[in-house]
């Protein structure tokens, strides 16, 4: 079943146009994934997902109903996690999740119960009475996680949802959401890790200047974007571009930054053999399978965008 | 939905109710005995017949209600925005803007009440009061709160820095509580700050307490001061929506 039906989805805004023309469908129980950099359109597509801005043009369906008309009634069945958290830093952990499950009309004895619930879910317990200020940002996080759960529901929105955190805090975040998408709940989520779309989603879509640039699984877009091996030299010299020239024909592509020369290759070690074969002595050289983030850079470009 | 976000608001206040409490009764204690035994033993002649402490005294019930609507729809509603971001969760929640605005207006109506109650209870152990009808202060300074409330909403919805509120309460809170007939008649002032003192809503919350605490009648038409106020109200209402929908639907 289709939870998210897009075709031709625009959001402009006074002078510029944030999603030019989108079209994505999000079956239910699957993990898609916005991939792009800042810019792109991904949060003002979250923001149309979850009803709080109007298309400004084009077809949105998200549970089978129209978010211009229906706005509080899907919001009734979507849990959102925002890019920046807005818990009430006055209140304590488990107040945060009581009087947000209220909004939905959760009576409050069933909002204690889920309160308590969810705190276990996201390892909070032990602070369920302490206030949210002290907390780190890894605790806001997963509470603002446990939140956008509390009314158990059937899409939930995560904008970034490990940005700013550290590694471990990212890697129990990554945990817990997997363990969501066991349970079958359909999760969309934006990112700029590549890492973070690899490990979390099934389907994802890569987005740059409002549009759809490229959609299939991590692994179809590595196979098809990417080669199966990356394999990066660094040679000792104030430009890497005079040696891009000997490279040629080595790999399928090649490309050239300011500290290093990346080879997309079938295979490493005869890449690697080859260069040795053209007499190039490279400071050093490393082999790794091709990563979502060539497939990422490729398509978008290596130019900061910010 | 409404009652669902006056609920959270409520649950907040419950963190600081003790101390609040307590300042709505010093408050009021302070300003009678300084005030009103202090610099009421100077005009010894009263006002209008009556003392000067009784005379003073509704105005300040209804300037105490403008005070905490204005202070509690200022810093807590830019906060909202800008710094908890409250206003952005509950957003996402199904509720309508419409919801989120008047629950917390609701507790807007809530905190002027209860500060005014405070203050009618000390003003009455002080002997100040002469007519049952001084139980009317109470939905008059929920008026006076909404009249104020709204464009004040409105107001902290559309800055993004607090500097702005600093500057409403020099230009707009301090003049209107010093002009509006609290302290002195109105009458006692030139032509236009009297005018501007009747265009403010303060002075017809002031006017109406006044009458109902000394249990005389109103310089204006007590209707017309309702309609007035009302209109602040409803006003202020519209012009808060449309802020709070601009920055919460976009």
């Amino acid at each position: 079943m289709t939870l998210i039906h897009a075709r031709g989805l625009v959001k402009r805004f006074e002078g510029f146009t944030a999603v030019d023309g989108i079209d994505v469908d999000v079956q239910r129980g699957e993990a898609f994934g916005f991939l792009g950099p800042n810019g792109a359109g991904k949060s003002s597509t979250m923001r149309m997902i979850g009803c709080v801005s109007p298309p400004t043009d084009g077809v949105l369906r998200i549970l089978d109903m129209d978010p211009r008309r229906d706005g509080p009634a899907i919001r009734a069945r979507l849990g959102v996690c925002p890019q920046l958290d807005n818990l009430d830093l006055e209140l304590t952990v488990r107040e945060n999740l009581t009087t947000y499950a209220r909004f939905f009309g959760i009576p409050r004895k069933v909002a204690r119960a889920r309160a308590d619930e969810l705190l276990d879910f996201v390892q909070l317990t032990e602070r369920a009475d302490s206030k949210v200020e002290p907390l780190s940002g890894g605790m806001k996080r997963r509470l603002t996680i446990a939140r956008a759960l509390v009314n158990e529901p059937e899409i939930v929105l995560l904008d970034e949802p490990t940005t700013g955190l550290d590694p471990q805090a990212r890697h129990l975040v990554w945990e817990r959401l997997f363990r969501l998408k066991q349970q079958g709940v359909t999760l969309v989520l934006t990112t700029h890790y590549m890492d973070e779309a690899e490990q979390l989603c099934d389907r994802l879509v890569v987005m740059d200047g409002g549009r759809i640039v490229a959609e299939g699984s991590p692994r179809t877009l590595i196979e098809q974007y990417s080669t199966r091996e990356v394999v990066e030299l660094r040679f000792n010299a104030e430009s890497q571009e005079v040696f891009a020239g000997k490279l040629t024909g080595v790999g399928r592509r090649l490309e050239v930054l300011p500290d290093r020369i990346l080879l997309y290759v079938d295979d490493g070690d005869d890449a690697v053999a080859e260069v040795q074969r053209r007499a190039l002595s490279p400071a050093s050289v490393l082999v790794r399978r091709s990563s979502l983030e060539d497939v990422f850079l490729h398509l978008t470009g290596r130019t900061l965008v910010d | 939905m409404t009652r669902y976000v006056l609920e959270y608001h409520l649950v907040s206040y419950r963190r600081i109710w003790r101390s609040s409490v307590l300042s709505s009764f010093v408050l009021p204690l302070l300003t009678m005995l300084g005030f009103g035994v202090g610099v009421g033993a100077y005009v010894t002649g009263g006002v209008e017949g009556v003392p000067y402490l009784d005379w003073m005294v509704p105005g300040l019930i209804a300037s105490t209600a403008m005070q905490v609507a204005i202070g509690d729809s200022s810093w807590p509603v830019l906060g909202g925005f800008e710094w908890q971001r409250i206003y952005f969760g509950q957003a996402a929640a199904p509720l309508r803007v419409a919801d989120i605005l008047d629950g917390h207006l609701a507790f807007v109506v809530f905190r002027t009440l209860t500060s005014c109650a405070a203050f009618l209870l000390i003003a009455t152990a002080f002997g100040t009061m002469h007519s049952w009808w001084a139980l009317a202060t109470l939905p008059i300074a929920a008026l006076v709160g909404l009249a104020v409330a709204t464009p004040t909403f409105a107001y902290a919805a559309s800055v993004r820095v607090d500097s702005y509120l600093a500057v409403l309460f020099r230009l707009g809170v301090i003049p209107m509580s010093l002009f509006s007939g609290v302290f002195f008649p109105v009458e006692s002032l030139p032509g236009v700050l009297r005018w501007i003192a009747y265009a403010l809503p303060l002075w017809h919350g002031v006017d109406l307490s006044r009458a109902a605490t000394l249990g005389t009648a109103p310089d204006w038409s007590p209707v017309g001061h309702v309609l007035y106020l009302s209109l602040w109200a409803g006003a202020g209402w519209l012009l808060a929506h449309r802020a709070f929908r601009r920055r919460l639907v976009v």
